[in-house]
């Protein structure tokens, strides 16, 4: 059935359509205005201004690797999060220490510990599945390079970003 | 035609294309700035200092684009209508006078004595340029854009004629220094009262007058195809309009040409209505070239103020419908612009030579 929308009747000032006209140009110039002399609240000027410092706790941004309070690489080449990575972005090549070492107990390292940040999803479950808390992520989200080689992070490169975690899994310490 | 004449017509020349030229790239800046500001946004400020360089980064990035001509075009007539497009509205400036006199030269390129008929003649072959995208294109959307475009210019140049008809009844005479040699004497015809504030005549032609200048501008906006009249290039309707086949260079000549549209009608507007190079208490260039500087500085500051309406016209209101704009423009401005005449007529005999 055909519905007849009713029109609204425009009296002789509305039909002139000038007052709506001015009307609508006074409301652009006050905009115009208040930006120029800078009354305007803009967005953020992003490579100048940074929201780095109000980031949440919780942000997930790129995975790194930590050190712990004796300077060992944190990791035990367990490889569990390169199991769990859901778009594979992880690579890890685990090594054996040697039994001379300090830390012999600990039995491996990691060789070669690489994260491809093109796959990376920063999802954040390497960081959960991790039983020695050793993979983090940080509140790096800047990550670029100009080859897929160079967006590869190798594991010189996420402990640089990972730095040293006084953590709370301390159970190789009672072994040493 | 001695040497002089053609020397300093070649300078004058070089000098006007160079500016215009200018103003049309910084006219694009200007129009982002300014629309960015409408909407609480900050528009390009990243290249140079608030964003000044960005029109040479814009033209690097046109120019090194891909020129695509695609296969079913009219070649010929495909490759001929951006430069339609440009031409016209930059012949169209050689007959205003943009300042009174440098070191005795008349600052207007060609002081013809049909002024505003040549400005008429050419300026409305700046459709062809429109129609002829439109069609060689080959493809639906650009072909209605030129439609589109060719009827609007048809609608609004009658209105544009006989808005300005006021002005040459008073002045007499279509030689556009005459008419600023007019509005210097007799006070702008945008404000006819100016130095005469007791003659109530002089008050009773500001009516009929300022229905002039709305007409007319109504009118350039719609001959420049600026955004209530925008039609051909109506993005949400047409994909683009008549330009919506053209890449590269040929796309921005096309925005050029409307650029140069937009300054040319705003400079003629100036001339018309506004007095000019003529600013109150500025003298003219025979009293000294700095005074002649002042008044060419004068002429562009007002086109500049012109420019600025335009881009807050633009970003104010929205696009008319088709009907309404043939209706407009043959049942409203036609008729007013017509009783207009009428009008001044009247008060003629009372305005004193």
């Amino acid at each position: 059935m055909a519905v007849t929308v009713p029109r609204p009747r425009l009296n002789w000032r509305e039909r002139l359509y000038l007052p709506a006209i001015v009307a609508g140009l006074a409301i652009t110039f006050k905009h115009f205005k208040n930006m120029l002399l800078g009354r305007t609240k803009v967005t953020m000027q992003y490579p100048e201004q940074k929201w780095d410092s109000s980031l949440p706790e919780h942000y997930r941004g790129a995975p790194a690797l930590v050190r712990d309070e004796a300077g060992r690489v944190r990791c035990v080449a367990c490889q569990l999060c390169e199991f769990i990575c859901p778009p594979r972005a992880i690579k890890i090549i685990p090594g054996e220490i040697p039994s001379t070492d300090r830390f012999a107990k600990v039995e491996k390292y990691p060789e070669a510990f690489d994260i491809d940040m093109i796959r990376c999803i920063f999802c954040g479950m390497c960081e959960e599945v991790c039983p020695e808390q050793a993979i983090f992520l940080r509140k790096d989200y800047t990550i670029t390079g100009f080859t897929r080689a160079e967006m590869v992070h190798h594991k010189e490169k996420l402990l640089e970003i990972g730095g040293v975690v006084h953590g709370v899994v301390l159970k190789w310490n009672e072994k040493k | 035609m001695d040497s002089f004449f053609i020397i300093t017509s070649l300078l004058k020349i070089a000098v006007l294309l160079g500016v215009i030229l200018f103003m049309v790239s910084y006219a694009v800046y200007a129009e982002r700035r300014v629309s960015a500001f409408i909407q609480d946004r900050l528009g390009p400020n990243r290249v140079g200092p608030a964003g000044l360089f960005q029109p040479i980064a814009d033209m690097f990035k046109l120019l090194l684009k891909e020129d695509f001509t695609p296969r079913n075009v009219n070649r010929f007539y495909y490759w001929l209508a951006p430069c339609l497009a440009v031409m016209p509205a930059i012949i169209t400036i050689a007959v205003v006078p943009f300042g009174s006199t440098l070191f005795g030269v008349p600052m207007v390129i060609a002081d013809v004595n049909v002024g505003i008929l040549f400005v008429f003649a050419i300026a409305s072959l700046g459709v062809y340029g429109i129609v002829l995208a439109g069609w060689a294109s080959n493809s639906k959307y650009p072909f209605l854009g030129g439609i589109r475009s060719s009827s609007q210019m048809i609608s609004y140049e009658l209105s544009l004629g006989l808005a300005v008809i006021p002005i040459f009844l008073l002045v007499g005479n279509l030689r556009l220094t005459s008419v600023v040699r007019y509005q210097i004497e007799h006070g702008w015809f945008i404000a006819p009262f100016m130095g005469d504030w007791t003659n109530p005549w002089k008050w009773l032609l500001g009516i009929p007058m300022i229905i002039s200048f709305i007409v007319f501008a109504i009118a350039i906006f719609a001959e420049t195809n600026r955004l209530p009249f925008d039609l051909p290039e109506a993005e949400q309707e047409l994909a683009g309009g008549y330009n919506t086949e053209y890449s590269s260079m040929k796309f921005a000549l096309f925005f050029l040409g409307e650029y140069a549209a937009m300054i040319t009608g705003s400079a003629v507007m100036v001339t018309l209505f506004f007095g000019g190079w003529h600013f109150p208490g500025i003298p003219d260039g025979s009293h000294g070239w700095i005074f002649g500087l002042l008044n060419i500085a004068v002429f562009f500051a007002k086109v500049a103020m012109l420019i600025f309406i335009f881009m807050w016209v633009r970003w104010t209101l929205p696009r008319f419908r088709y009907d309404q704009l043939m209706r407009l423009g043959w049942l409203f401005f036609f008729e007013i612009a017509l009783i207009n005449i009428f009008l001044v007529a009247a008060i003629l005999p009372t305005i004193p030579r």
